[in-house]
């Protein structure tokens, strides 16, 4: 790209920025176009020769045939992601509240060993050491159970640091003013503190639904029976199953992309945040 | 105690020792959930895997049969394994350098946008909001299946090329095309959001002075302003793109759940589908155990290296 540096080089150069995005931005809305354009196809257009921008007719076919699939019924599949995310998201966030809160704010001789017991669980990678995780959760009873999806995942080592560091810049006066007020270590965090930080618990909120509603592993592992199977693992099961309701398939991947979707564009900035917050972890 | 803070004052034994009891339950109360949770679900769980993988344990997660570092060698032995690690290593050359520049390319085209800046943002940032199952899906039966009329094959066919079969062979083996684009596709916006932060704290002035001074290039500018100034973004970010990539599953279960055919070469498998399969499969915990210290073994060098060299970096500069 040649940019001149003149005045008129100058709206050159802006142009040429709009050009690069706008071609950038194609393939990147790409995948999205098939998405919707394939769940409308049938199985014959789907598979044909020849390429083809948008279905001969709108076919609605495979909405009704992915919930009505014996096997792995989307339903019950969105019920269980919706278990896991709407559960997940405010526990998780929540417990790293309360903990991150006490660490910082109360002082009491256990304050240090129990921040370094939390922190230094932060070295131990998650999805590495799933067999581990795998076997303490299986000699519980936990396959084929919702808390066994769910609770393994509650505990975010990294999200206690987070709100430490925020509860740490909480003002001295703030919790002054409410012991006068007759307020316990208990009431201060409760009525001061907690809300004081709701833009922390949205952001990573947002971040552990998301999260918690694309999680694969851990579900496969765990959610072994089809009725917990939650919806990325159904629609895995018959993406690499012998014979594919291609139609079927794509639009079970449409009704489960829509929730996150709506999620993103309404709450993206609780989300940017989340991720800048999240991403200065080293 | 050695930590005591001016709020209250120590004029009444009595009072102090009540509000010390109120400190402690307070603590326990508000951090007892995280406590038991992380205890059972990390240290218990880590420590339970480490005697398993000294352990004979297949078909059961009971410990008693112990072999010593038997599992460890079975791994190491096991051509799969090592294959898979290779596969790994491979996969993290690639991915890292490519998420990592275009990301940074992306923050800087949107940073440069005016108006329209929030929808091109939102563009990029977009595909994290989907999952690897459903980015592999579109992958495997839209994008680049072997049929000529999906979008790559199509575009092959525009310029006289037939049709490829791209993730249904080794030879040639362009998987790899489809497996770096999709965690590509998926990823990099959540990293351009990372750079945009950065960029944006840098102060104006510097741009201004570096003006006065003669670096008058966009490239000059890049070069010895805002590139440097991204420098602890930049760590962060490819310490995040490393640790990632060693543990990929998703893409790879999804996109070659049945394996590459046709060998020799790799079969398709990194490490952690790899232990999928010895423990979920072939319900072997010992080997699987062993395997997932191994790989978080590999993780933690990996990630120290890499610690290592920045700050040498840092003193030559």
């Amino acid at each position: 790209m040649r940019t001149v540096r003149r005045r008129g080089g100058r709206e050159g150069s802006r142009v040429g920025s709009y050009l690069a995005a706008v071609v950038f931005a194609i393939p990147f809305l790409l995948p999205f176009y098939l998405l919707l354009r394939n769940s409308l196809m049938t199985q014959a257009e789907l598979g044909a020769l020849e390429w083809r921008w948008w279905p001969e007719k709108i076919n609605l076919q495979g909405f009704v045939d992915a919930f009505d699939n014996s096997t792995a019924p989307l339903g019950r599949a969105l019920f269980n992601s919706t278990m896991v995310a709407v559960v997940s998201a405010p526990v998780s966030t929540l417990l790293a509240s309360m903990a991150g809160y006490a660490v910082a704010r109360i002082r009491v001789a256990a304050a240090r060993p129990v921040f370094l017991l939390v922190i230094a669980t932060m070295m131990v990678p998650g999805a590495a050491t799933f067999v581990p995780t795998f076997v303490v959760v299986g000699s519980m009873g936990g396959v084929n159970t919702l808390w066994g999806l769910i609770v393994p995942g509650l505990f975010n080592a990294f999200a206690v640091l987070l709100f430490r560091g925020f509860y740490l810049r909480f003002p001295q006066e703030i919790e002054d003013a409410g012991r006068v007020d007759g307020l316990g270590h208990l009431g201060v965090y409760l009525r001061l503190a907690l809300p004081n930080s709701a833009g922390l618990i949205a952001a990573l909120g947002v971040l552990s639904f998301i999260e918690n509603w694309n999680a694969f592993l851990w579900p496969l592992v765990i959610g072994q029976d089809p009725a917990y199977w939650t919806v990325q693992v159904a629609m895995s099961t018959n993406l690499t199953a012998q014979a594919i309701n291609m139609p079927a398939l794509f639009a079970s991947a449409v009704v489960s992309v829509i929730p996150l979707a709506v999620v993103f564009l309404v709450a993206q900035r609780w989300i940017v945040r989340g991720v800048m917050l999240t991403g200065i972890k080293g | 105690m050695s930590t005591r803070t001016g709020t209250g004052s120590t004029s009444a034994p009595v009072r102090r020792r009540r509000a010390d009891r109120g400190a402690w339950l307070a603590f326990v109360v508000l951090t007892a959930p995280m406590v038991v949770g992380l205890f059972v679900f990390k240290y218990v769980a880590m420590g339970w895997g480490l005697l398993l993988s000294f352990s004979e344990a297949r078909g059961t997660i009971a410990l008693g049969t112990w072999v010593g570092l038997e599992n460890y060698r079975t791994l190491l032995t096991d051509p799969r394994f090592r294959d898979s690690l290779a596969m790994i290593v491979v996969f993290t050359v690639i991915i890292v350098p490519l998420t990592f520049a275009l990301a940074l390319g992306l923050a800087v085209l949107v940073n440069r946008l005016r108006r329209g800046r929030a929808l091109f943002r939102t563009t990029f940032f977009l595909p994290a909001a989907v999952s690897y199952v459903v980015a592999s899906l579109i992958w495997k039966m839209s994008l680049f299946s072997g049929v000529p009329s999906s979008v790559a094959n199509s575009l092959a066919g525009l310029v006289g090329q037939e049709p490829i079969a791209w993730i249904a062979t080794v030879d040639p083996p362009l998987y790899w095309v489809v497996l770096v684009t999709v965690r590509l596709w998926l990823q990099v916006g959540l990293y351009m959001i990372l750079f945009l932060a950065g960029i944006q704290e840098i102060p104006a002035e510097l741009y201004e002075a570096a003006k006065v001074d003669g670096a008058a290039s966009e490239w000059k500018l890049f070069r010895h302003i805002t590139f440097p100034m991204l420098r602890n973004t930049s760590v962060a970010v490819v310490l995040l793109l490393v640790i990632a990539a060693f543990q990929a599953f998703d893409e790879f279960y999804n996109l070659l759940s049945t394996g590459l055919a046709g060998a020799p070469g790799p079969d398709g498998r990194p490490p952690l589908v790899y232990l999928y399969d010895v423990a979920l499969v072939q319900q072997n915990y010992g080997v699987g155990s062993a395997g997932a210290f191994l790989v978080t073994l590999l993780i933690v060098v990996v990630t120290l290296l890499q610690s290592r060299l920045v700050g040498l970096g840092r003193r030559d500069a």
